[in-house]
């Protein structure tokens, strides 16, 4: 083997393909924009696409980092969609009865209303899961799916549209020249980190997915910590919700985040958490994220057909699951890439073959 | 008799694991119509040499020949196809399909794409046949008990490349601590069957625990120890004592020692007590006292309820009737946190479904207990953290000794080395430990015998649960005999007290 041992830390980190794809990614753009990694200052605000890929990916990254520690714990979440239609429904509902949409007080209460409509469906999530013993993927279908009757009931069906200043801050303003919302995902993910590494919950959580009974015996209360990470998933969709209706300045019920679970459960799995449960990485998620923020962008700068682009999406999403499996790169590339299967694998690909395969002895 | 070519030769076998030399120059050979038992502690490389042997790991130095052409197989399919077979402890077949299914299956003759069901089905009753089994081929595997599973499963190994007349058929067969989990009857079974095969001129490497069965069946052995060769003997030449002196390095009569001390050493006050505690199907209402310093060995069969009164205590299971005191105080024993609060920590005898968390590094699996009582919000300081892991890293000897290392990556007995870390760091006042010993080698049984009576002098009392009676007897005060879900008896122990008083009273169910 000639490789170097920092080449090979290099490679091996787990955070290396997901930034390798992206960089891959961005790099495709060029030739069809040659400025696409310029940045101007008009108006004292940046422009440019990679503040755009930042700023229209915010929701996503939202969404997809609550949707890492509910898979974490071996769940998922799939009512996530809806809970961004509700909270978006409410909030601007709320803000259109308003004498003045401007007020501030007006606008913080309508805000505090829509998150905690959110942290209700996760609370309703959480108490199917932990505490009725229901299947995740089927808990949080109702949601998924009777959220959107909900939403269209709050907004009676319409597109509700409000002129507020201080809510088109939160999805479409700027502060210190960037676009605000980056400012926000910023927030989350930052006490998301804290919260998981600095205290012990990223460890309990880990446990809890990776196995539960085992949990249950040394006396981790799975039951609070599922719930408390469907109600934090909840709670970022909420957030994401506000985002994409204040961006808008309206709400719609039916297609507010459609499919946004689909690309958040993509994104946590491009960052290298296992849909088995344990091991979860935010930072991959975020990276995750960006990657299909930059596959959209992409599509249209490369001048994808509007028809196809779906397709294209998805073969680049192939491609992507493929050069992440070590599996594959052995296969393809020769075992320097593949890394060692059996020392570290990674968690995506091979956590369900090292669970089945039969005791190994080290050392 | 004259020795004939080897027909598997391992030379200078080196296999590294990041940090640790796995295997360092060790040398293996296999001969035509043999039984070899590759023997080693837990950690020593016997698993490794065979998942190099295989094609599971890759190989980082040495060769391998097979019938004199060098080979390296990539994987254990391509190593399959080659003659080299293998059956793991866990049986790895489709207990829904039928015994003729699995023998053939992922190799059914066919004839234009389809399964020629009639002549899988002749095929695999001629094999079992042959082989000398009483198997009705077209029922469900899941309608036979695990033994004969396990029988079916060499069956199947030993079938390769018979369907189609492709592969070369099995030259030889690996059998990795196929006994652990049989009784003497099926062991009977198992080794008749091994016995056949190697008439029929297979080679067999053997691995177990059981020096007993090691003695019983095989020709020819190899040791290895902490990864390196220790030497080759005719299983003849060698006695048991000498056996387990090569294993282990040292001799090893401490053992003896512990029972006199145990014996001689006084308990505390009363630390737990049960009153009439039970649970319907699990166990009968039962009374028990243990007190500090005590170590109370629950004896009995398999499936008499030993499990199940320890599961009780420690509030895994919800008990029906009757109640827990422990300290003076009585205890609601609604979850595991309950017993946990209270000073009881429980080992299970599943390490791996109810003990480890394999994804995660030794360090954390030793914290999750204790970390767990202090909930999430209270993180056990980082430089505490180190120093406590490091502090029973060293102390237990896990190896390797790196707290970063992923603990499904562990051998067995380091794997129950760290549930035991886990739990002491909580320092608890009741230890329950459910077999610990199950499924490691001598050396590591050992220590943890040690450890319980050092843990015992210090004033722990530990509840002690194992199959080998030898063990209870050993370490005990007081031995809780159990049959058929009932505690039927509880024996001060002493030197009147022998295995075979143990097993009349397991018998009779009585008093005496």
């Amino acid at each position: 083997m000639t490789t170097t041992p920092r080449w090979r830390a290099l490679t091996h980190h787990h955070l290396f393909w997901p930034v390798a794809v992206l960089v891959i990614l961005l790099l495709v753009n060029v030739p069809f924009t040659p400025d696409f990694f310029a940045i101007k200052m008009t108006d004292g605000h940046l422009y440019g696409s990679l503040v755009s890929i930042v700023l229209f990916g915010s929701p996503l990254i939202l969404v997809a980092v609550g949707m890492t520690l509910v898979i974490a714990t071996g769940g998922i979440d799939l009512s996530v969609g809806a809970v961004v239609a509700i909270t978006g429904a409410l909030t601007c509902s709320y803000i259109s009865d308003q004498a003045d949409q401007s007020a501030l007080s007006g606008v913080f209460l309508a805000l505090g209303i829509g998150l905690v409509a959110a942290i209700v469906c996760g609370l309703w999530n959480g108490f199917l899961v932990a505490r009725m013993g229901i299947q995740p993927i089927i808990a949080t279908l109702i949601i998924m799916v009777a959220g959107r009757g909900v939403a269209q009931l709050i907004t009676d069906g319409q597109i509700i549209t409000v002129n507020s200043e201080p809510y088109k801050l939160i999805g479409g303003g700027y502060w210190l020249t960037l676009p605000f919302s980056i400012f926000i995902v910023a927030a989350v993910v930052a006490v998301t980190v804290a919260i998981t590494r600095r205290t012990a919950l990223g460890l309990l959580v880990e446990s809890v997915g990776g196995n539960a009974e085992a949990s249950r015996l040394v006396g981790i209360r799975s039951m609070r910590i599922k719930i408390m990470v469907y109600v934090f998933c909840a709670l970022c969709a909420g957030i994401a919700g506000l985002m994409i209706s204040s961006n808008t300045s309206a709400a719609d019920g039916n297609n507010a985040g459609l499919w946004i679970e689909l690309d958040a459960i993509l994104a946590v799995v491009i960052g290298g958490t296992s849909l088995l449960g344990g091991r979860f990485s935010i930072g991959g998620t975020v990276v995750g994220a960006l990657v299909i923020q930059t596959l959209t962008t992409t599509i249209y700068t490369i001048g994808v057909p509007t028809q196809t682009n779906l397709v294209f999406k998805a073969a680049v999403v192939i491609i992507v699951c493929l050069m992440q499996s070590p599996k594959f790169r052995a296969k393809v590339f020769g075992a320097k890439f593949g890394g060692k299967q059996a020392a570290a694998p990674a968690p995506a690909e091979t956590a369900p073959a090292a669970e089945a395969s039969p005791k190994m002895e080290v050392s | 008799m004259a020795e004939p070519l080897p027909v598997l030769e391992m030379t200078g076998i080196v296999k590294e694991f990041p940090g640790v030399r796995a295997l360092s120059g060790v040398d293996f050979r296999l001969f035509p119509g043999e039984i070899h038992a590759l023997l080693g502690e837990n950690g020593a490389g016997k698993s490794t040499l065979i998942k190099v042997l295989t094609g599971v790991h890759s190989l980082d130095g040495g060769t391998i020949t097979l019938n004199g052409t060098n080979v390296r197989f990539a994987s254990p399919s391509q190593a399959q196809q080659a003659g080299v077979s293998t059956v793991y402890q866990e049986v790895n077949l489709c207990p829904n399909l039928s015994v003729a299914e699995n023998i053939f299956i992922g190799r059914e003759p066919t004839r234009f794409g389809r399964i020629q069901w009639k002549r899988l089905r002749r095929e695999a009753a001629e094999l079992v046949d042959r082989l000398g089994l009483d198997i009705d081929v077209t029922a469900p595997l899941s309608s036979y008990p695990l033994a004969v599973q396990q029988l079916v499963a060499i069956v199947r190994s030993v079938g390769t490349g018979d369907a189609d007349g492709q592969g070369a058929g099995t030259k030889v067969l690996i059998l990795d601590e196929p006994t652990s989990s049989l009784d003497r009857d099926e062991v009977l079974e198992l080794f008749a069957l091994m016995r056949r095969l190697k008439d029929e001129g297979v080679a067999i490497l053997f691995v177990s625990h059981f020096l007993d069965q090691i003695y019983e069946v095989c020709d020819r052995m190899t040791v290895l120890r902490n990864g390196a060769l220790v030497g080759e003997h005719m299983v003849r030449d060698l006695d048991q004592v000498g056996l387990v002196q090569l294993m282990i390095g040292k001799a090893l009569d401490q053992l003896e020692e512990l029972h006199d001390q145990q014996l001689h050493s006084d308990v505390g006050e009363l630390l737990l007590k049960a009153d009439g505690l039970g649970r319907v199907g699990g166990i009968a209402p039962f009374d028990l006292e243990i007190k500090k310093g005590e170590v109370i060995g629950l004896a009995g069969l398999l499936g008499s309820g030993r499990t199940e009164l320890a599961r009780l205590l420690f509030g895994a299971d919800h008990p029906d009737s009757g109640r827990l005191t422990i300290g003076g105080k009585q205890v609601s024993m609604s979850a595991p946190n309950d017993a946990i609060a209270a000073g009881v920590a429980f080992c299970s005898e599943n390490r791996k479904t109810e003990g480890l968390v394999p994804d995660l590094t030794v360090r954390e699996n030793i914290i999750l207990a204790l970390q767990a009582t202090r909930g999430w919000t209270r993180p056990i300081p980082i430089a505490q953290r180190d120093e406590l892991v490091a502090k029973y890293i060293k102390a237990l000897d896990i190896r390797p000794a790196n707290p970063e290392a992923r603990v499904g990556q562990l051998s067995g007995g380091n794997q129950q080395k760290v549930l035991l870390a886990r739990w002491l760091i909580t320092q608890p006042k009741l230890l329950i430990l459910d077999e610990p010993t199950r499924g490691i080698d001598v050396g590591a049984k050992a220590e943890i015998q040690k450890l319980v009576v050092s843990l015992s002098e210090d004033g722990m009392a530990v509840l002690y649960i194992a199959a080998e009676l030898e063990e209870v007897l050993r370490l005990s005060h007081t031995i809780g005999v159990l049959r058929d879900r009932k505690l039927v008896a509880q024996l001060a122990n002493g030197p009147e007290i022998t295995t075979t008083r143990i097993l009349e009273t397991i018998a009779s169910g009585e008093h005496q």
